[in-house]
């Protein structure tokens, strides 16, 4: 194999990585955005799973990707607004809140499915223009004829960069908007003060139910965009329970990154990096190795985040007022 | 400290009697889960009543219908007790399925490789000690790197459960699959280990009844849940895991650590998960397969929250989701347009409403007995 062809291959791997990526940084955004509030979300994976089956269905039946995505977003950002009902409103736990959700979420869009398409709880493939299809770049035909450098530009150009579709590029832009939002407006010093230190928040005038809430439907709209490309951009339909796990990877990812943007993108990239790889190497013999146990790839990021957050990789600080609901007046 | 059990005393509503926030909280709650998922049957076009009917029949009627609930209320005892012992600690294990698994494993292991070669007698109380210890280390990881590390329980123990799926995929599929076998699953243990199931025994007294997986573990599962109760009221272990979980400073103070409650506590927890692999294979599969402790440990979740963490209330609530378990099957035959998932909206109806809205009922509920109440009195 020659070093181009070594590197094609490789940049076909960085390729699918940002593929399966993009949903984990858009949930991991979210995730941080509820958890900076204060507020743990565990229901990442159910407002992904519930925003994927609107897409998927509303896509079907309009034909329109746009309504499919505005869909989306609306029932990820209802789900939002009852975890913040039952958690900032009735201060019901968290945890046990969003676990309902994922519930809830995995039984309605398998119920609802099978009852509207017939078709064991797929929705119907759709038509490319129902979808959101990749966006090519101009062809830039110059790069391939650079001297010695040329082969390996080329692919990083047309491979990597370009034939992504829109929803993509949205997850790449949501990390710099998050990571400016948080630390550099007064709604998101705001938000994390919400986090950290509620009743000095709320002495200084800040409504920490408001901001709650905000940081919920924020979060609902960034897990309906990533629900969203799983079912209409990423696949042609929505399978039941097709999250498989997504939205925990992200929470995974979002600790790993210790509950910062850009360092949650880079997490996000190297547990999307292993799914890719557990893919590739599916059935691959290696030379002396022998074939590689994609299982136990798979699980990499769950370990990995387990030994960060026994403080063995550096130290995890959750924002500190997580978990628990604010009492007024204490 | 997450508030699990719930906080009852809002500012301005009355204390709720206790009688209340066993019988009128629970069965409130119950009542608007399923009238809400009665809203979800009329969505699709179909007759909430009937749907109740017909899972009541299948869960009771039926020919083995009865066996069925019966054989998934085993499971659910058991993972509602897993929960219950971390809630007592204060602590949130939401990590029973990966346990179950894991438990699921150390009985599959001890019976394929080592259980054959032993006398029955001593064979059996192994494989469901293997079962107990295997569950209890999955647990103990999470307990001891809480206590220790600060690892945060709720987070590694959802991360273990998808450590424990990966594993069981793993070795399932490239060491234990059986010879010439396409799916994964493993051998059939030995003939002589597997429990006796209870259409068996009731045969040996001339009944004969439907075959059904319901077997002798459910005496197992009752017995757990007496000896739960023993343990938390009824022993200064217990005195001392209520005192740490009541308050960590009260304990300290006590002399009682604190850390070390917990880790035992978590570790105890995880083996009642993973009495589910001793149900589950030794009881019925006979072998290990994929999918065998699926949902169990976000049921047993629900089954802690209604059952208020007491045995008793455990084991009713078991029973409740395993009628909805065992009739929510039977929806499938009956409808075109309803299945099993709808299962899955109820729990998650009622651990919504039980767990996270807890506090949603409980002030107008405590109002209004507190003012019928005075009512009586005045009279």
């Amino acid at each position: 194999m020659s070093a181009a062809e070594f590197w094609l291959l490789f940049v076909l791997l960085l390729d699918a990585t940002l593929r399966v990526s993009t949903p984990l940084m858009l949930a991991a955004m979210a995730g941080l955005f509820s958890e900076r509030s204060g507020v743990v979300d565990i229901s990442l994976e159910g407002k992904m799973l519930g925003a994927a089956f609107a897409a998927g269905a509303t896509a079907y039946a309009t034909g329109s990707p746009w309504l499919g995505l505005a869909v989306a977003i609306a029932v990820s950002c209802f789900m939002g607004g009852l975890h913040a009902f039952a958690t900032v409103t009735h201060r019901g736990d968290q945890m046990i809140s969003g676990l309902a959700a994922n519930m809830l979420a995995a039984g309605l869009t398998v119920t609802l499915g099978i009852a509207w398409f017939q078709q064991g709880g797929d929705t119907p493939p759709l038509p490319a223009e129902a979808r959101f299809s990749p966006l090519n770049f101009p062809e830039l035909a110059f790069l391939a004829d650079i001297p010695l450098l040329g082969p390996y530009l080329a692919p990083v150009y047309t491979e990597l960069l370009s034939g992504h579709n829109l929803l993509v590029y949205v997850a790449l832009a949501a990390v710099p908007l998050t990571a400016w939002v948080l630390m550099r407006t007064r709604f998101g010093m705001r938000l994390r003060a919400v986090g950290e230190a509620p009743s000095a928040a709320d002495t200084a005038g800040i409504s920490v139910a408001a901001m709650r809430y905000q940081a919920q439907l924020i979060a609902g709209l960034l897990c309906g965009v990533a629900g969203c490309y799983l079912a209409i951009a990423h696949s042609a339909n929505f399978v039941p329970h097709m999250t498989a796990g997504k939205g925990f990877i992200a929470l995974a990812a979002m600790i790993f990154g210790k509950w910062r943007p850009k360092q949650a993108m880079y997490a996000c990239l190297l547990f999307g990096f292993f799914e890719a790889l557990a893919a590739r190497l599916q059935g691959v013999e290696i030379a002396y190795i022998g074939q590689l146990p994609s299982n136990l790839i798979t699980a990499l990021p769950y370990i990995l985040t387990v030994i960060l957050l026994a403080g063995f990789i550096g130290k995890a600080t959750a924002p500190a007022a997580i978990g628990t609901p604010y009492v007024k007046g204490r | 400290m997450m508030k699990v059990f719930g906080v009852f005393a809002r500012a301005g509503a009355p204390k709720m009697p206790y009688w209340a926030q066993v019988t009128v909280i629970p069965l409130l709650n119950i009542f608007v889960a399923l009238a809400l998922a009665g809203c979800v049957v009329l969505l699709l076009g179909e007759n909430p009543f009937k749907a109740m009917a017909v899972m009541l029949q299948g869960a009771f009627v039926y020919p083995g219908g009865l066996g069925f609930t019966l054989y998934y209320t085993t499971n659910l005892i058991f993972t509602g007790l897993c929960v219950a012992m971390a809630f007592h600690a204060m602590q949130f294990n939401i990590g029973g399925e990966g346990q179950a698994i894991i438990g699921g494993l150390g009985v599959a292991l001890f019976l394929l490789f080592v259980g054959d070669s032993l006398p029955l007698i001593i064979c059996l109380p192994l494989a469901v000690l293997a079962a107990a210890a295997a569950g209890g280390a999955w647990a103990f990881i999470p307990g001891y790197l809480y206590a220790k590390r600060g690892s945060h329980i709720v987070i590694t123990t959802i991360m273990f459960n998808f450590i424990a799926a990966a594993v069981l995929q793993y070795l399932l599929v490239n060491v234990l699959i059986a010879p010439g076998q396409m799916s994964p699953q493993s051998v059939k243990f030995a003939e002589r280990t597997h429990l006796p199931q209870i259409h068996e025994l009731l045969a040996l007294v001339g009944i004969e009844t439907e075959s059904t997986p319901l077997n002798i573990s459910l005496f197992l599962a009752l017995a757990a849940a007496v000896g739960f109760w023993f343990l938390i009221w009824r022993t200064s272990w217990g005195y001392a895991l209520r005192t740490v979980g009541q308050s960590e400073r009260a304990a300290v103070y006590a002399g009682i650590d604190p850390a070390r409650m917990t880790v035992q506590a978590m570790a105890i927890s995880g083996a009642l998960a993973g009495m589910v692999g001793v149900n589950a294979l030794m009881g019925d599969a006979h072998r290990i397969l994929l999918g065998f402790a699926t949902g169990y440990g976000f049921a047993g979740i629900g089954v802690a929250l209604m059952g208020r963490n007491h045995p008793l209330g455990i084991v009713l609530a078991a029973a409740l989701f395993g009628i909805l378990t065992q009739g929510g099957s039977e929806l499938n035959f009956e409808f075109r347009n309803i299945t099993r998932d709808l299962v899955i909206v109820i729990q998650g109806l009622i651990i919504l409403m039980v767990g996270a809205l807890s506090l949603m009922l409980d002030p107008p509920v405590a109002r209004l007995i507190a003012l019928v109440s005075r009512r009586k009195e005045e009279t």
